[in-house]
């Protein structure tokens, strides 16, 4: 056991060389800190703050890892941890979070963000001056605007600056027109009123000193804006300032009691709502049962179809003296070498209602083709068909692999016994059998049930269930909704619920997979072995 | 004597019974085979078929010939060769770096006893068993909040689904890299410490010209799976020139399907040869790993 304590020291080099190399490895290690922080900073001014907790606590450990001599071992793994940390791990946590809140469509931003875009909104109150107004332009792109109140009295306003009442003479102030406008200022450039209204940039601008703003409304008037909206923290609302109405934050958005809402909405938790709607929200039931029923029952059925398929095939041909026996299971396996995705493709095309191989020889054989696609059941029927041509080999060589690890004596022992050839298969080699490939089968079922190449390239789900909130079709599986309830966007995409139901899935995958370690004991083997 | 006669009767009888099993094992082989093989044979001929419609396809094309391949490589709107150079690529690097970064930490693991080990190869286990399709949202919102800082590891780039390939290739290989480790006798190890090598010169010079074999079969096994994925690629790339073979396929099938049929199969087969060979070479290797608990994807 010494020698295995040794080994986790590292070995000294010859000493000045090991200096050198850990001035490197510090200066690296600075770098990467400085680079992480500023990138840190950059994402939490974006407002991603679950995304800044996970890196902070990556480059902490990685500092440890490097720095600390005890973490010695660690650093052959350092770069597969951060990067497993990062894309799996912090998914996982995020999705999670996600669940839990209404990220998605007119949801995508944080509080703060959202509250400035609200606050910035003006209005002109009633009491408020308005002004006929003429711009006036710098060298260097500046604005000033020379006001005339109803009254006749003149005004000059620059960006950020108070509101003066010069005479001409003052502040670079030429002569007045018979307008009462100045016809020079100096070091600025009077516009002409038509380039002026045409300037987009002016209406812009907020002349005047911060909370008491002038801007310009319309070619012919300036007035000054308050803004529309005051956040009132002890409610958590907003209130109008023109109509007095109270807009209070409801789900990450702030509602007034009439139900007007104002844009744009926030991310905000809404606590256990997501997973509420999937099990009660009375518009989703119907689908949702319909989905979580087919969803079962497509990862049933391919289990029992394809293992059945290749359970015959493997005993049929479990014969050492059988001609041809590799050649055979060579082009038996044929359609598991093909990329799934392609396969599904290629059924696709044909079964192809009017032009697929198969639906033009039904039709001259019978008069007839199926629907494969826009019935529901033969939509069904298809799909596990293509899925039987999938995995049917995968099946026939691991049942072929157990089926010659029974052994021949056993079989000797039942045709004394007087065993017919059912009896044998289902007393003696299923039972076997089963002890072997269960665990496979059990994982071959959790493939299924999320099996969403399958799902998404045949039909895309459809046919589409009728009337139903968020689109989902009748072949649809849990997590080909979850994909379109986030990236299909054909009805807004909602981040919050789609990670709620993969959480759901989650739970059920990974009660299958608890079921899956207790039945083979592979657990304990797990921890024997490490 | 009776007996005796009673037994060769039952003993030619076997032999008829058996060679008539044979005949009908090989009558249903022969269906099966026509089973397995018919869609392939059905896209090797639609894409030697000049008219390249799914209306007008016979399984022997008249006048065959390999324009659907030259129009393939010529389409303009669907950049078929960079779509197939794309996931030539991202598959060699992912399966290159997740070789190196799973062969590193299985050898820790292997070699080295320390705090948190067996606490952390059980984790592996255990992080395996959420699928990472599920994670997809997660996984997308992500990586676009990154590329709002940083767009070289943001949405449409090649590195970001490197690195997430890489992210998930941890867990399972580990395992079965370890497994394969600890059966490398450690008096290999011992004897070279004592002459006086690093643990970087005992793995590089002595370990990993031992691993070899494992090291092709984990490699291809994870460059198949890298080719063939899909649904992370789809997700994360979102222009035609980065798009992989799957996802472009999946595209052009989505907007071209029946009216240039033929091209469509010309590139399904073209992206599905390398693999078939790969797979029907290394049968038994593959097998062998399938029933230490790998699952298509």
């Amino acid at each position: 056991m010494t020698s295995i304590a040794a080994q986790n020291v590292p070995k000294k080099a010859s000493p000045s060389a090991s200096i050198l190399a850990r001035i490197l490895k510090l200066a690296a290690l600075i770098a990467m800190d400085v680079l992480v922080v500023w990138f840190v900073t950059r994402l939490a001014s974006l407002g991603y703050y679950p995304l800044v907790a996970a890196f902070a606590i990556i480059t902490l450990f990685v500092n440890v890892v490097v720095l600390r001599k005890e973490a010695y071992p660690l650093r052959w793994m350092v770069v597969g941890l951060v990067l497993m940390a990062l894309f799996t791990i912090y998914p996982i946590f995020f999705t999670v979070w996600v669940a839990f809140t209404n990220y998605g469509e007119s949801h995508l931003i944080t509080k703060q963000q959202a509250m400035d875009q609200i606050l910035n909104e003006k209005y002109l109150p009633a009491e408020g001056k308005a002004y006929t107004w003429t711009a006036f332009k710098s060298e260097q792109g500046d604005y000033a605007l020379w006001l005339v109140d109803p009254d006749g009295n003149g005004y000059l306003v620059k960006v950020g600056q108070v509101v003066t009442q010069p005479k001409p003479g003052e502040a670079g102030i030429g002569e007045l027109d018979d307008k009462g406008i100045p016809i020079t200022i100096a070091g600025y450039q009077r516009l002409n009123p038509f380039l002026a209204a045409t300037d987009k940039n002016l209406t812009q601008v907020l002349f005047g000193e911060a909370g008491k703003t002038i801007q310009v409304r319309s070619p012919t008037e300036a007035a000054e804006l308050l803004p529309l909206y005051v956040y009132d923290s002890t409610q958590d609302a907003m209130i109008n300032q023109e109509t007095g109405v109270i807009y209070t934050n409801l789900r990450g958005t702030f509602t007034s009691s009439a139900g007007q809402s104002l844009r744009p909405g926030f991310v905000a938790s809404i606590k256990i709502n997501n997973f509420r709607d999937f099990f009660i929200s009375p518009a989703l039931r119907g689908p949702m049962v319909q989905l979580v029923t087919w969803n079962f029952a497509f990862a049933f059925f391919s289990l029992l179809l394809n293992f059945s398929l290749g359970l015959a095939i493997a005993i049929l041909f479990n014969d050492p003296a059988f001609p041809f026996k590799k050649f055979i299971r060579s082009l038996l396996i044929i359609p598991y070498t093909v990329p799934a995705l392609i396969t599904i493709l290629i059924w696709r095309g044909m079964l192809n209602p009017q032009l697929g191989v198969i639906s033009r020889a039904l039709e001259n054989l019978f008069g007839w083709s199926p629907p494969w696609f826009t019935d529901q059941w033969w939509a069904k029927i298809a799909i596990l068909l293509v899925n039987l041509w999938l995995s049917y080999p995968y099946f026939m060589l691991i049942c072929s692999g157990s089926l010659q690890s029974i052994p021949p004596d056993i079989y000797e022992a039942a045709l004394v016994d007087g065993a017919n050839p059912w009896q044998k298969f289902r007393r003696i080699t299923l039972p076997l059998l089963l002890v072997a490939v269960g665990p496979l089968l059990i994982a071959s079922f959790t493939f299924n049930f999320n099996n969403f190449n399958l799902i998404y390239l045949f039909n895309a789900g459809g046919p589409p269930i009728a009337g139903t909130p968020t689109p989902a079709g009748h072949t649809d599986i849990l997590i080909s909704y979850v994909y379109n309830l986030a990236f299909s966007g054909a009805r807004g995409v909602n981040y919050g619920f789609a990670a709620a139901i993969t959480i759901i899935i989650f739970v059920i995958v990974g009660a299958i997979t608890l079921f899956q370690y207790r039945y083979t004991r592979m657990w304990e083997e797990v921890s024997e072995n490490v | 004597m009776s007996s005796m006669t009673k037994y060769q009767q039952f003993r030619t009888s076997a032999t008829a019974q058996r060679r008539f099993g044979i005949g009908v094992r090989l009558v249903i082989a022969v269906l099966l085979i026509i089973f397995s093989i018919f869609p392939i044979l059905w896209v090797i001929s639609a894409s030697l078929n000049p008219t390249g419609t799914l209306a007008t396809q016979t399984l022997i094309p008249k006048n065959p010939g390999f324009g659907n391949y030259l129009t393939l490589l010529r389409m303009d709107q669907f950049p078929f060769w960079n779509w197939f150079l794309n996931s030539i690529k991202i598959a060699s690097i992912t399966s290159v770096l997740s070789l190196a970064i799973t062969t590193l930490a299985a050898y820790a693991f292997s070699r080295f006893r320390f705090r948190g080990r067996q606490t952390m190869l059980k984790a592996l286990l255990l992080i395996n068993v959420f699928p990472g399709l599920l994670a997809l949202v997660a996984t997308f919102l992500m990586i676009s909040q990154v590329g709002d800082v940083l767009p070289f590891i943001g949405l449409n780039n090649h590195l970001s689904l490197i690195l997430v390939y890489l992210g998930g290739s941890m867990g399972i290989n580990i395992w079965l890299m370890k497994g394969f480790l600890d059966t490398v006798p450690r008096d290999i190890d011992e004897s070279a410490m004592v002459e006086g090598a690093s643990d970087w010169q005992i793995f590089i010079q002595l370990i990993l010209p031992l691993l070899r074999p494992i090291l092709i079969v984990i490699g291809i096994l994870n460059y198949i799976g890298t080719y063939g994925e899909f649904v992370l690629a789809r997700v994360l790339l979102r222009s035609n020139e980065t798009y992989t073979l799957m996802v472009g396929l999946q595209i052009f099938a989505g907007a071209q399907f029946q009216q240039r049929w033929g091209v469509f199969a010309a590139g399904a087969l073209m992206g599905a040869v390398p693999i078939m060979i790969i797979y029907l070479a290394l049968q038994d290797q593959i097998v062998g790993g399938l029933t230490q608990g790998a699952v298509k994807g």
